[in-house]
């Protein structure tokens, strides 16, 4: 279970929100929702352990984030406004070491796989830095599907995708909140997405 | 895992191995243009040798240090890497590993042969490699908590050096001691001790302390 | 009596407190630097080796102690900011680093002073000088980084963090210089032959230590508080003090 307890963010001077709660269960997704500037990358950066909260905690089964270090990172991932990719390297490998780097090494199958699965089969080989910026998205999110995580956090998730794609990554969180994962996510697309508790988040 | 960043590492560089040479003839170009500023009397270059490169090779490794982290701080996968389940303080010292094979290395290859253009003896050009060869890593991973401190600041290229280079000062004082000691035929055995008693020091502490400067860094 | 000191903990009462303080160290301050430059330069005898040019270690002394003290104490509350994140601490640290590193350029130049006529040259390679020059480097990478990062609380943390590390670092620094030094021996006097000194020497350099000692904390109270009133400038107590006036 994760929960949030009395957050508060703090930018520069301003206050960008205070006395944010919330509990997700297994299955349960969380959509936050706010303007631009209303701190939604910040809290997201907050739950993934990133950044502290001004005031507050952040609890995972009970106990603090801060406090599991290396326990809570094996269960969560996050993919956030930066691709996360080396332009410089190939579509199997950014996909090969970014996972192996998050703690699960996978085969050169298994990525040949996901990469098919999420729409870049032909293009393995293929140096990132040749890519449109939708399938560099692609590229990113393909880590959602071999990482054996429980707690997803997704920062805008769906920008830069085309339709066929949105329904691909809807398809894959829907499958992850019926087998009792977790997904907090922003987004400014309408998307409905069937889970079994719905939280939806909103800041000023 | 540290398999892992390494091989990656090293394979990033391989795609740009043009970053690898500008370092490498930049450590040349410092180390000729003295003879040019001071003459070519060969036994005030001899003399002046080991401190040269010795200098030229801080240089060279320092400038190099703004990439250790910085791209992989712009593309995000050094966020991610933040998040990784293992133990930051060895992906850091993956990251200086890597980053002394890549630049510490071609500098103690190329080392001798700039010693031969200063006419130093034989076995002056041997302790010179091997002080190198112990002391290089020294500032790859001395120089990780300067990079990680200055990660994404204006100026921070010139920061660093600001931050790093006193760092260096007993690195340069025992490599370039050790060269003079060996030519005036003293023994040379305490100052390697020392630079490996530095590099030991540095293996255990510096990926820990880059590794809490990362951390502050991308809060 | 009982004073509940963690209540001086939080930037707004340390302001007030410092306010009040103050004043009492640097009115200390002034009346010992009187007192010790008093005796350094007419009470004490002229020295018959080094004649009147020696009355310059009633500055330089102090001086070069102070730096190296400074440096150790803030890295100490930068630290302690970095443990507990406590914010008062790391405003300390800041504020101590200015007053360090102007301790650092005044050994530095009292010391270049010295060696004139001692010497006779401005600057000697001598294993003190050179470490105190050294410091000046560190002090200056210090203030720097947290000039660089426009993030307080990363500036208190990233400052912290290197603040440690050259506390670490300065032994093998020293120990470096010293080895350096003796093995270049020849174009340095070394300054530990200094003559015995006399007892009015000893007094008016311990006053002068204790002049400094009031000095840099009257500084670096009155510099904590003007960093407490950045920081802090957005909270209701500094709406507060600036309706009232009574910010200074």
């Amino acid at each position: 279970m994760l929960q949030g307890i009395n957050l508060a963010c703090v930018r520069g001077d301003r206050e960008l929100f205070k006395n944010i709660n919330f509990s997700l269960e297994a299955g349960g997704l969380m959509q936050v929702h706010g303007p631009n500037g209303s701190g939604k990358t910040s809290l997201l950066r907050m739950l993934c352990g990133l950044s502290n909260p001004a005031a507050g905690e952040i609890r995972w089964c009970d106990k603090a984030i801060h406090s599991l270090d290396g326990d809570y990172f094996a269960v969560m991932t996050y993919i956030g406004h930066l691709s996360g990719t080396k332009d410089d390297l190939t579509v199997m490998e950014n996909l090969r070491i970014s996972s192996a780097l998050a703690g699960s090494e996978i085969s050169a199958d298994q990525a040949k796989e996901a990469l098919e699965y999420i729409g870049l089969s032909g293009r393995e080989a293929l140096p990132v830095k040749v890519l449109s910026q939708g399938q560099r998205r692609r590229v990113a999110l393909a880590r959602l599907l071999v990482c054996k995580t429980s707690v997803w956090i997704l920062d805008e998730p769906l920008v830069a995708l085309d339709v066929a794609a949105v329904k691909l990554i809807q398809g894959l969180l829907e499958q992850h909140l019926l087998q009792g994962g977790m997904v907090v996510m922003t987004t400014h697309q309408e998307i409905d997405i069937a889970a079994a508790s719905i939280t939806q988040l909103q800041l000023a | 895992m540290l398999m892992w960043i390494i091989k990656r590492d090293l394979l990033l560089a391989m795609r740009r191995q043009s970053d690898v040479f500008t370092i490498l003839f930049f450590f040349i170009i410092v180390v000729s243009l003295f003879p040019l500023s001071v003459g070519p009397e060969m036994n005030m270059l001899r003399t002046m040798a080991p401190g040269v490169v010795w200098v030229a090779a801080l240089l060279a490794s320092m400038l190099s240090l703004g990439r250790m982290f910085s791209n992989d701080y712009v593309d995000g996968t050094l966020e991610q890497m933040l998040l990784s389940p293992q133990s930051l303080s060895l992906l850091v010292l993956g990251k200086a590993l890597a980053h002394w094979l890549v630049t510490g290395i071609p500098l103690v290859l190329m080392a001798p042969i700039l010693g031969i253009q200063y006419d130093l003896p034989i076995e002056a050009l041997f302790v010179l490699t091997i002080t190198l060869l112990l002391g290089t890593p020294v500032l790859s991973l001395i120089g990780a908590i300067g990079a990680a401190l200055t990660l994404g600041l204006r100026g921070g290229g010139v920061l660093v050096s600001l931050l790093v280079l006193p760092l260096y000062i007993p690195v340069l004082i025992f490599g370039a001691g050790a060269v003079e000691a060996n030519m005036a035929g003293v023994g040379y055995d305490a100052h390697l001790s020392l630079i490996g008693a530095f590099l030991l020091m540095s293996l255990v502490f510096a990926p820990w302390a880059a590794a809490s400067s990362l951390r502050v860094s991308l809060e | 009596m009982s004073i509940n000191w963690f209540k001086y903990s939080s930037p707004a009462s340390f302001y007030s407190l410092a306010g009040k303080i103050t004043p009492i160290f640097a009115f200390a301050a002034v009346i010992l630097l009187v007192a010790g430059l008093y005796i350094g330069f007419f009470v004490a005898p002229t020295d018959f080796q080094q004649g009147e040019a020696y009355r310059i270690i009633f500055i330089h002394v102090p001086a070069a102690w102070m730096s190296m003290f400074l440096y150790v104490v803030m890295a100490f509350w930068a630290g302690i900011g970095l443990a507990f994140n406590t914010r008062l601490s790391s405003m300390f640290a800041t504020a101590i680093a200015p007053t360090g590193a102007m301790f650092t350029f005044i050994a530095l130049w009292t010391g270049a002073l010295w060696g004139k006529p001692m010497w006779g040259t401005w600057w000697v390679w001598d294993a003190r000088l050179t470490s105190e020059l050294i410091l000046l480097f560190l002090y200056i990478g210090f203030m720097s980084l947290q000039a660089a990062i426009d993030d307080p609380r990363r500036a208190d943390k990233a400052g912290a963090i290197i603040a440690l590390v050259g506390v670490v670092n300065i032994p093998i620094i020293y120990f470096s210089v010293q080895w350096w030094n003796t093995l270049h021996q020849g174009a340095s006097v070394s300054v530990n032959q200094a003559p015995s000194m006399a007892t009015t020497m000893l007094v008016g350099m311990l006053v002068m230590v204790f002049a400094s000692w009031m000095y840099s904390i009257a500084v670096i109270l009155k510099r904590t508080r003007v960093i407490i009133l950045e920081r802090e400038s957005h909270t209701a107590w500094v709406a507060e003090l600036q309706k009232k006036g009574t910010v200074q």
